[in-house]
């Protein structure tokens, strides 16, 4: 690789990198920095991003792709799920129980950036570049055939890694099932058959009231109505706060406009006068 | 040494001698209690049949003018170098030790049929008398020193067994034990000697070593001679090794008859006249074989003077005696003769006093204290008798055995004919005169002066069948001798082994020998009648006494000088060890184990079990080793 | 301007990927700083292959991504599971194997 060979880096991807670095540089402090996890989460995605146009500037628009809609799409979207059963409150304490540990940590990590920082650009100082226009470059550009050269190495040179990766995702798959499995002891299971019996040996046999959603809002924390005008509290489910909304107006009857039992009485003349129309209306 | 022949006719059979109470001793052992009824029978007779046996034998050996003959059974031992084969050698001077081995054997056998009639373990105490003889026979009529070597831990190990015969008595194993311990002392000192002859001659038989043992330098021959003397020491009782005898009186008294007083202590005697080629090339072992004797002698007579134990006054008896005996070997060609004479009529009288004294003890009710006999003579004729004729004998009374071979090495150690010759001559009239001495108070104090016998004591005489033998060693005690010296005479009988005697020039003529020590003995009777015969014998011993008899009475504090000489620092020694092993040894590896277990411990801490630890550390090692990097690759 | 500055920002992502692995107690914080660091390597791993002008370089950081989601997917199945049971996601609860 001579250094004719050599593509010099634009203007414009330098602009890129001092934009994009920083902000990079500033989601990872974010995230290590950040006491709310789902904060840490979304620093994160920040500089993935940021690594993805990297990606992309550097060449390499497929893995770019693959950063965004992969890592930052699918990987961190699971981390945030897992997060969110978890609980997102478990958040660290101020408190380092481990005597020393952040001292320490910070000043071997500033050690170590400064080595291997320090390393690499006396080593990289003349770092050539070669490009890959040379192998990739396509009818659309000079990385247009970035896809087609990746397949053409995967699926030749890398192609037993490949199939092993494959091995990889359908172990680690049946791995994650496995482990988070609960265990039961045989024949603890209930049935619907026992399900149904333990419930009709309780005082409440039937299902609980269900929201007031579309009957009298739009959201799933207003509860639903009783008979006698009062809030349902078993409407709601557990950990939603109830809101408060306007109570139903009352005695408006089937012929008040625009109301749907107003509709269904114009269409059927038979069905029950029951206001609401729900069977979870009894009282307790 | 005349040329050894073939072994043909009824001696090819000689090997039957061994092997009939070896099969005596099997089948007791092995028979287990289907034999208790006749296995006394079967004991008495194999030994009986063996000394009919080697009474042919020798009757063929004369025959043939005593020439040797040498029984080749099979190899023993074949490995490298080592070539020994098993062997016999039948020649005048086994022939003796067989005879008395079988013969007296025969009678103790027959004796020990009454005297254990009413003992649990009589068919075992055959079995191990039978053992012995077949031992000490393999002892004597082995054609080499491992042969004999065989013998003679074979010996060691049926006294063992006799000693403790008894077991359940602490005393009876202690001795047992005692015996054993300084047998192995003296088996130490063969054993090297044997190292030593194979080492730098190759071969073990007696032929092979008496053959080349001149080819070798003086100082090895004086280091053999000196090792097969320790060897000797040990079994026959000698200075230093004396003490275990009187203490193996533990065992049953035909065990001691038998073992302790005619056969296996004189095997000691039969060691150092058979290797007489070997110590006629070593003046100095010689010379040390004089003074062992002698001590011994002194030391054995002294202590015999202050027992009342009446085994162990004979047990002393017998020390000194052979003390005698190991004078006259050490005196050389001259005293061999004398040595063995007195060796055979030593085995009668001290048989049959033994036997006698077992009679006095069956009489009384197992008693060895003489302070509780007296007056037994009439009650116990023919054991006072018998006994009697012993004593005399040993005392060396005119014309009774003792009396010509006692002379016989008086004269050979006066022969000697300068100031040691003097010396070791007064010695042995001295010692005659102590015999006489314990030995007459000894009569009086059994069968003499006022009966002292504890309550409930009813002295009767022993069954025919214990008198009878005793009968036979009596007429042996009285005839022996003058059969030995004048009649049979053993130094013709010997000649094809010791050679031919040399003239010698008598220093003192024979008669005034014979007068001076019959009058000393007469002193020395006359002396026990005044201090025991002429008083009443007090029933405890007194506490009162003058050092020599109290030095006496502890047989010259052998027993203390061992303790403190050997027993002592060998305990130190151990203790010592064990402090080592326990503090060193076993300090320095539970030691290791303990700090290697606390500092593990402690590095264990260092597993928090916080994964953030263990992270800081492994980015610590990230940061060492890219610097390393750095400083290895830009330095 | 040159690859240099690319590598030496990636070494910088991966320091403060360590450092917050070494900070955070949240299992799935120290989670995502691993996957920082394992980004910082990709654009290491894109740069050298821009370098050298080799497509080798993106296909090993392609793998490098499929091996990270599988380990995503495990670890973040322990991480489940040691919540369910310890109530706690915490790493340094999990502290049972020590002396």
């Amino acid at each position: 690789m001579t250094p004719d060979a050599a593509v010099v880096i634009g203007t414009g991807e330098a602009v890129v990198f001092w934009i994009l670095g920083p902000l990079a540089l500033a989601g990872a402090l974010g995230m290590v920095l950040s006491r709310n996890a789902v904060h840490s989460a979304l620093w994160l995605v920040l500089t993935m991003l940021s690594l993805g146009v990297f990606y992309v500037v550097q060449s390499a628009p497929f893995l770019g792709a693959v950063q965004i809609i992969v890592y930052t799409g699918a990987i961190m979207i699971l981390f945030l799920f897992v997060l969110m059963l978890v609980g997102r409150d478990s958040s660290d304490s101020v408190v380092e129980t481990l005597r020393g540990q952040r001292v320490a940590a910070t000043l071997l990590g500033i050690g170590f950036a400064a080595l291997v920082g320090a390393g690499i650009a006396r080593a990289t100082q003349d770092l050539p570049v070669v490009g890959l226009a040379g192998v990739q470059a396509g009818p659309g550009g000079p990385d247009a055939g970035n896809v087609e050269a990746i397949a053409a190495l995967l699926y030749t040179r890398y192609l037993l890694a490949f199939e092993v990766t494959g091995a990889l995702l359908i172990v680690a798959a049946v791995g994650a099932l496995v482990f988070t499995q609960v265990e039961r002891a045989p024949g603890s299971r209930s049935g619907q058959k026992e399900l149904s019996r333990a419930r009709f040996l309780t005082d409440r046999p039937q299902t609980l009231p269900g929201p007031g959603v579309y009957a009298r809002a739009t959201s799933v924390a207003a509860p639903g109505m009783l008979p006698d005008g009062g809030i349902a509290e078993d409407s709601l489910a557990t950990g939603i706060e109830p809101q408060r909304v306007e109570p139903a107006p009352r005695g408006a009857g089937r012929h008040q406009l625009g109301s749907p039992d107003a509709a269904l009485g114009a269409l059927d003349p038979t069905v029950s006068d029951t206001p609401g129309g729900r069977e979870g209306g009894e009282h307790r | 040494m005349s040329e050894t022949l073939p072994a043909d006719g009824l001696l090819g059979w000689s090997w039957l001698l061994i092997a009939l109470p070896l099969a005596g001793a099997a089948v007791l052992l092995l028979g287990g209690r289907r034999t208790d009824r006749w296995g006394h029978l079967l004991g008495a007779a194999t030994v009986a049949t063996a000394f009919v046996l080697a009474v042919l034998c020798t009757v063929q050996l004369a025959g043939q003018d005593g020439a040797p003959a040498d029984v080749e059974l099979f190899t023993f031992i074949a490995t490298g170098e080592l070539d020994v084969t098993a062997g016999l050698l039948f020649d005048p001077l086994s022939a003796v030790f067989a005879l008395l081995i079988t013969g007296v054997g025969s009678l103790i056998h027959v004796y020990s049929i009454g005297y254990m009639a009413h003992d649990p373990g009589r068919r075992r105490f055959f079995a191990y008398l039978n053992l012995f003889v077949a031992a000490m026979l393999l002892l004597v009529l082995g054609n080499s020193f491992v042969a004999l070597y065989v013998g003679w831990e074979g010996v060691g190990l049926a006294s063992y067994l006799l000693i403790a015969f008894w077991y359940t008595r602490p005393g009876a194993a202690t001795a047992a034990k005692k015996a054993f311990i300084m047998n192995r002392v003296g088996d130490v000192g063969l054993a090297l000697a044997i190292f030593i002859m194979f080492a730098q001659l190759g071969t073990t038989s007696y032929a092979g070593v008496f053959g080349t043992v001149g080819t070798l330098a003086g100082g090895t021959i004086t280091a053999i001679g000196l090792l097969l003397l320790l060897g000797a020491c040990g079994k026959s009782g000698q200075f230093p090794l004396q003490a275990w005898l009187p203490d193996a009186m533990e065992g049953p008294t035909p065990v001691s008859a038998l073992i302790h007083a005619a056969t296996m202590v004189t095997a000691g005697v039969y060691l150092i006249a058979r290797s007489a080629p070997i110590y006629d090339l070593t003046p100095t072992a010689r010379a040390v074989v004089l003074a062992v004797g002698a001590l011994t002698l002194l030391i054995g007579a002294i202590a015999g003077c202050a027992y009342d134990d009446i085994k162990k006054v004979l047990a002393y008896s017998t020390v000194s005696q052979i003390g005698y005996m190991f004078l006259a070997v050490g005196l050389g060609p001259a005293g061999y003769v004398a040595g063995l004479a007195h060796l055979l009529a030593h085995g009668f009288f001290k048989a049959g006093l033994f036997l006698g004294a077992g009679s006095v003890m069956h009489a009384m009710r197992d008693s060895v204290d003489m302070r509780r006999f007296g007056a037994l003579w009439n009650k116990l004729p023919i054991t006072f008798a018998t006994f009697g004729l012993g004593y005399l004998a040993l005392i060396g009374f005119p014309f009774l055995s003792g009396y010509f071979t006692k002379d016989a090495i008086i004269e050979a150690a006066l022969d000697r004919d300068d100031v040691w010759g003097w010396v070791l001559g007064g010695v042995a009239v001295l010692g005659a005169g102590l015999t006489a001495f314990y030995m007459t108070r000894l009569m009086l104090m059994t069968f003499f002066g006022r009966a002292r016998w504890e309550e409930g004591v009813h002295p009767h005489e022993a069954p025919p069948v214990m008198t009878a033998p005793m009968v036979v060693l009596a007429v042996g005690s009285v005839a022996s001798g003058a059969l030995l010296v004048s009649v049979f005479p053993l130094s013709g009988w010997l000649e094809p082994v010791f050679g031919e005697p040399a003239e010698a020039e008598h220093v003192v003529a024979p008669a005034v020998i014979g007068l001076v020590v019959t009058l000393v003995m007469l002193l020395g009777v006359l002396a026990a009648w005044l201090f025991v015969g002429r008083r009443e014998v007090p029933v405890a011993a007194p506490v009162r006494v003058s050092p020599v008899t109290r030095a006496a009475r502890n047989a010259l504090y052998a027993d203390a000088v061992n303790e403190s000489l050997f027993m002592r620092p060998g305990q130190w020694l151990t203790r010592a060890l064990v402090w080592v092993d326990n503090r060193g040894v076993d300090g320095a590896v539970n030691g290791l184990a303990a700090g290697l277990g606390g500092s593990s411990s402690r590095l264990g801490r260092a597993q928090t079990g916080f994964v953030r630890t263990y992270a800081l550390g492994m980015l610590g090692g990230a940061v060492v080793v890219a610097g390393a990097l750095l400083a290895v690759t830009s330095g | 301007m040159s690859l240099s500055y690319y590598l030496v920002f990636a070494a910088i992502l991966f320091t403060i990927g360590a450092v917050g692995v070494l900070v955070r107690r949240n299992a799935i914080v120290v989670f995502m700083c691993v996957e920082l660091m394992l980004n910082a390597v990709n654009l290491t791993l894109i740069t050298f292959a821009r370098s050298t002008g080799t497509v080798d370089g993106q296909i090993i950081a392609l793998f490098v991504m499929v091996v990270a989601a599988a380990e995503v997917v495990v670890g973040l199945a322990i991480i489940m599971s040691i919540y369910r049971t310890r109530r706690s996601a915490s790493i340094d609860d999990a502290n049972l194997l020590k002396y």
